[in-house]
């Protein structure tokens, strides 16, 4: 099992990366939430982050080719747990995503199948057997991600949901796509559109027109938006100062520990806080793309590309959505957004990342 | 690695024998496509960064202030009215407190307004209406008032929708209500407020209030409005996205309105309501010696307190729709033919002019004839021989049908205008009506016709195109009583003037110059009415010395109406005049009792006020009681015949 010379081989900078930005992200949490109902958030967060802390400790330990090997039944198993969310989950805010564990915790399987998603797609790749995939492969691993999409899509969770197809698109993008099916992608995503339209639920509909024209209904889903450009905005360039930003403090901000926790922050910290942490999440990022790009096999590489790009999609989109560029789709912010089952899915991700690490000094 | 095996060739190994499950150890093959990815992340690091110099570097201000007025709300801070005292302090009008609902106009979204109107019964128009006004003229961070006196389940309804997700806009403020006088007392006089109109914002008069004010509609409160307004303050307030209140952050205290004495003594208008409970007409009260009104009243009454804020509908078509016109004033708008109060004045006119030369008489058989017309007087066998003091005692008509003749309408009219009739008193209410005093110039300029000498027989009895208010009568008696003296009518105490400017006090006295003993000589004829077997002895009182006089008033010809239904309705008007002491009179009151039919049926309205004036009188001064335990007059013979 200790198939690793020593924890002096783990990828020591993006650990501390990953806690910097954790850390900031608890605080930012205490003064988002100080005074109000959530006001004992920022202590359960720290624990998530050691609870993560151990959790990539173990997935680092285990052999990732191992992992791979498991992942079909884990994809199973992941799927029978959505499905049961679905038939018993816990429902908050409208939305069934929860499993309640003792203890007044809740888990939320649709984060652990991210991971799970990244192991299938990066064994199914690394197996293909031509230099790229061909049709057929596509459409195999398609139905793979979007038997799960499907079930999250109906929880409803539009964001991630979206994720999924995010580490499906990553991994068939460096399995080397042709330019043939990247336009068929194209054309498929046009016309199916339409008919995904009327899929939507009405809140989701509401969203993606808030989004094109935030105005159209301030007080409804552009009132979130609107509320965190305002946050964002008026903090200016060196931002209100810890817990004074009035956006946070009034709670005009919706939800500022979690899904706006970067509104909150900005409004506090100002646009100099703000390149700050992004320069963290940039320097991660390319930290996680250097493990790839000496990872031992391809296996690793796609470990190592999926979790990458899960990180950048998530970021995209929360942040996007943050400053008015994205639509509001429910995503957190990665290590920053307060959340249980985040926390861990992403400490055990970067455990993956480890996992890849370490095991280029093996054969 | 010399202890590993040396590595298969894996391209080879494919290519001799497939394996079905390889992994693929070449993690070059993917290179440029890693590089397009590091690329991809440096270019969602700049997007975002950029989006957020778009907002915090590039337009930070413009985020700031919609921060702040997310943050801060200002809200008005209503200043209460005035309130309205009688000359004794006594409150007449308060306030009491009660919720308004605000309409923050900054945040609101106009769709917003369809579902709060309904929420509160308000119309939808209307309120639009208002909206739209209150933009073009006042600034944006002014909330508006929607509706006052918010009722139990008003407040439920904005509690429950004033959070952000739902009209945020909605705020609460402590307002003041009026509370006017149970039953309609001095209604008229107060008169009433309301909210200020659409058309009434377009006039002068209103032109600096704005839309969602409460200003006086009528009366004392619409005209001395701008004092008793005061001016309304401001709060500012951080709020949460609640609307919760969390900080208050600076709080300019409205100024209340300034509280107003006015000259009415509540005991007096007490006493006049209730002797005109039930009745049509009007009753007013002056101090002759200071124009001090004492008492008004005009009945039938409104309920002032149905308006205070917003009337319901209901309530103002039932105002509207009573064929007696509640809302009319009938003390300073009833213009009608005074009859035989007029008398005072046409007797005055003929002794000045000298027409009624000592010895003056006439010989009073039922009537007269003039000008080919026959002249009833109102007592069918006549007075016999009758002068001045038993022409005004018995109100002989043919006494001054001749003098009336004699005198010509041109010198009746000049005497008229002299004591103030035909036009305004100048009391300090709006909308005072000026009467008519008919003269050859008068008809000439109205009707394009020369006045014939016949008309003047009815106006030398108070009838014809000869119309005063109950007003100008008191207020021309006092002046006769006074020995020509008319002191201006006025509501407001005298001390309300000084220590403020923009009062204009009541305009000074007029003076005529008149001869003392032909004033005597009429106000013994007036004194002989009540006490000396005359048409108003109801009216007189023990210990004091009352003079009057009585009217009864034909709205139209009785001969024409004898066969007509509207006979019963068209009954005489009652008309009474009082004055006491006769030396030095401290009081003066008319009364007009509408559809009365006998002048001395109005007799007593006006023995009330002027007992009730000297009983309290008599209790705030050392002296014993004038009135108290006298024995009950007996009226003279004659005394309860109607003229």
């Amino acid at each position: 099992m200790i198939n690793y010379r020593s924890s002096r081989d783990l990828d020591w900078p993006l650990l501390v990366l990953a806690l910097a930005i954790s850390g900031l992200g608890i605080l930012q949490i205490y003064s988002a939430t100080a005074g109000t109902i959530w006001g004992d958030t920022w202590w359960k967060q720290m624990l998530f982050v050691v609870a993560g802390l151990a959790a990539m400790h173990v997935i680092a330990r285990i052999d990732y080719h191992r992992l791979l090997e498991a992942a079909p039944a884990l994809y199973l198993g992941g799927l029978a747990l959505l499905l049961a969310v679905l038939l018993f989950g816990r429902q908050v805010f409208g939305s069934q995503r929860w499993i309640p564990l003792p203890g007044g915790f809740t888990f939320q399987i649709s984060e652990f199948v991210k991971l799970i998603l990244i192991l299938l797609a990066a064994r199914y790749l690394s197996e293909l057997r031509g230099d790229r995939p061909t049709l057929r492969d596509l459409w195999k691993l398609g139905a793979l991600v979007a038997l799960p999409m499907a079930l999250v899509m109906k929880q409803p969770d539009l964001g991630t949901s979206l994720t999924y197809a995010a580490i499906g698109g990553a991994g068939v993008f460096f399995a080397g796509l042709r330019w043939q099916h990247a336009v068929a992608l194209a054309l498929l995503f046009v016309l199916v559109l339409p008919v995904g339209w009327t899929l939507l639920k009405d809140y989701q509909k509401a969203r993606l027109i808030s989004f094109l024209n935030p105005g159209s209904d301030p007080l409804g889903s552009g009132y979130q938006v609107i509320q965190s450009k305002i946050a964002v905005g008026s903090g200016g360039m060196w931002g209100k100062g810890v817990a004074r930003g009035s956006q946070t403090q009034l709670r005009f901000l919706p939800v500022a520990h979690t899904d706006f926790i970067f509104s909150a922050f900005a409004e506090e910290h100002g646009f100099v806080g703000v390149a700050v942490v992004l320069t963290l999440y940039f320097l991660l990022l390319m930290q996680i793309v250097q493990n790839a790009q000496s990872a031992p096999d391809r296996a690793g590489m796609y470990v190592c590309m999926g979790v990458g790009a899960l990180l950048l999609f998530h970021l995209l989109v929360n942040v996007g959505m943050l400053v008015g560029r994205m639509i509001v789709t429910g995503v957190p912010l990665p290590l920053m957004s307060y959340g249980g089952s985040s926390v861990l899915t992403v400490f055990m991700m970067l455990g993956l990342v480890n996992n890849v690490r370490l095991q280029r000094f093996v054969n | 690695m010399p202890l590993l095996p040396p590595e298969p060739d894996h391209e080879q190994e494919i290519i001799r024998h497939p394996p079905r499950r390889v992994q693929r150890e070449d993690t070059n093959f993917a290179a440029g496509r890693v590089a397009v990815v590091q690329y991809a992340v440096l270019g969602v690091f700049v997007f975002l960064l950029s989006g957020f110099w778009e907002l915090q570097v590039h337009r930070p201000d413009y985020y700031s202030e919609a921060a702040e007025r997310n943050r801060i709300k200002s809200q008005p801070v209503l200043a209460p009215r005035g309130k309205i005292l009688d000359r004794d302090g006594r409150v007449i009008v308060d306030n009491r407190s009660s919720f308004s609902l605000l309409l923050s106009r900054e945040n609101l979204r106009f769709e917003h307004l369809a579902p709060i109107a309904e929420g509160l019964g308000l119309e939808y128009d209307e309120l639009a209406a208002k909206l739209k006004r209150y933009d073009r003229t006042r600034p944006k961070y002014e909330a508006m008032v929607i509706k006052e006196e918010l009722s139990a389940s008003d407040l439920a309804f904005v509690e429950s929708h004033r959070d952000t997700g739902t009209f945020p806009e909605m705020e609460l403020t402590n307002s003041h209500r009026r509370l006017y006088p149970q039953g309609g007392l001095a209604a008229h006089v107060i008169g009433y407020v309301s909210e200020v109109s659409e058309a009434e914002l377009n006039t002068a008069e209103f032109a600096r209030y704005k839309p969602g004010d409460v200003v006086g509609k009528a009366g004392i409160e619409r005209m001395y409005n701008d004092l008793l307004m005061g001016v309304d303050g401001q709060r500012q307030v951080q709020v949460d996205n609640m609307g919760r209140e969390r900080l208050v952050l600076g709080v300019k205290e409205a100024t209340p309105g300034r509280t107003l004495q006015l000259t009415i003594d509540l005991d007096l208008q007490v006493v006049a309501e209730l002797a005109m409970e039930g009745r049509r007409g009007a009753v007013v009260a002056l101090d002759p010696r200071n124009g001090e009104v004492l008492a008004m009243v005009s009945r039938p009454a409104f309920d002032p307190n149905k308006f205070a804020g917003r009337i319901r509908s209901r309530d103002w078509k039932e105002i509207t729709s009573n064929p007696d016109n509640p809302l009319l004033n009938r003390a300073i708008q009833a213009q009608l033919a005074p009859g035989s109060t007029f008398k005072p004045i046409v007797a005055l006119a003929g002794l000045e002019t000298g027409v009624l030369e000592p010895g003056f008489g006439v010989s009073c058989g039922g009537g007269a004839s003039f000008y080919g017309r026959y002249f009833k007087c109102h007592l069918k066998h006549g007075h016999g021989r009758t002068e001045l003091r038993k022409g005004l005692a018995q109100s002989c008509d043919v006494f001054f049908y001749t003098l009336g003749n004699r005198l010509g309408i041109d010198r009746i009219a000049q005497y008229a205008g002299l004591a103030g009739f035909g036009q305004k008193t100048g009391i300090d209410l709006p909308h005072e009506a000026e009467g008519t005093v008919p003269s050859t110039k008068w008809k000439i300029r109205n009707f394009r016709q020369k006045w014939y000498a016949g008309e003047t027989i009815s106006v030398a009895i108070g009838q014809g195109a000869l119309t005063v208010t109950p007003l100008q009568l008191a207020y021309a008696m006092g002046g006769l009583a006074t020995g020509g003296v008319w002191q201006r009518p006025h509501l407001l105490r005298e001390q309300m003037y000084t220590p403020t400017k923009n009062v204009t006090p009541p305009a000074p006295a007029r003076k005529a110059d008149l001869t003392v003993e032909n004033l005597i000589q009429v106000i013994d004829g007036l004194y002989a009415v009540v006490n000396e077997g005359g048409t108003g002895g109801r009216a007189r009182l023990v210990g004091v010395e009352v003079c009057g006089k009585t009217g009864t008033a034909q709205l139209a010809s009785n001969e024409a109406l004898k066969n007509t239904k509207l006979g019963l309705a068209l009954k005489d008007n009652a008309w009474f005049f009082g004055f006491a002491p006769r030396q030095s009179p401290e009081i003066v009151v008319a009364a007009l009792f509408e559809a009365g039919e006998h002048g001395n049926l109005a007799a007593p309205i006006v023995r009330d006020v002027i007992k009730a004036y000297f009983d309290k009188k008599s209790r705030q001064t050392p002296r014993p009681p004038l009135l108290a335990q006298a024995p009950a007059p007996t009226p003279g013979p004659g005394g309860e015949a109607p003229e």
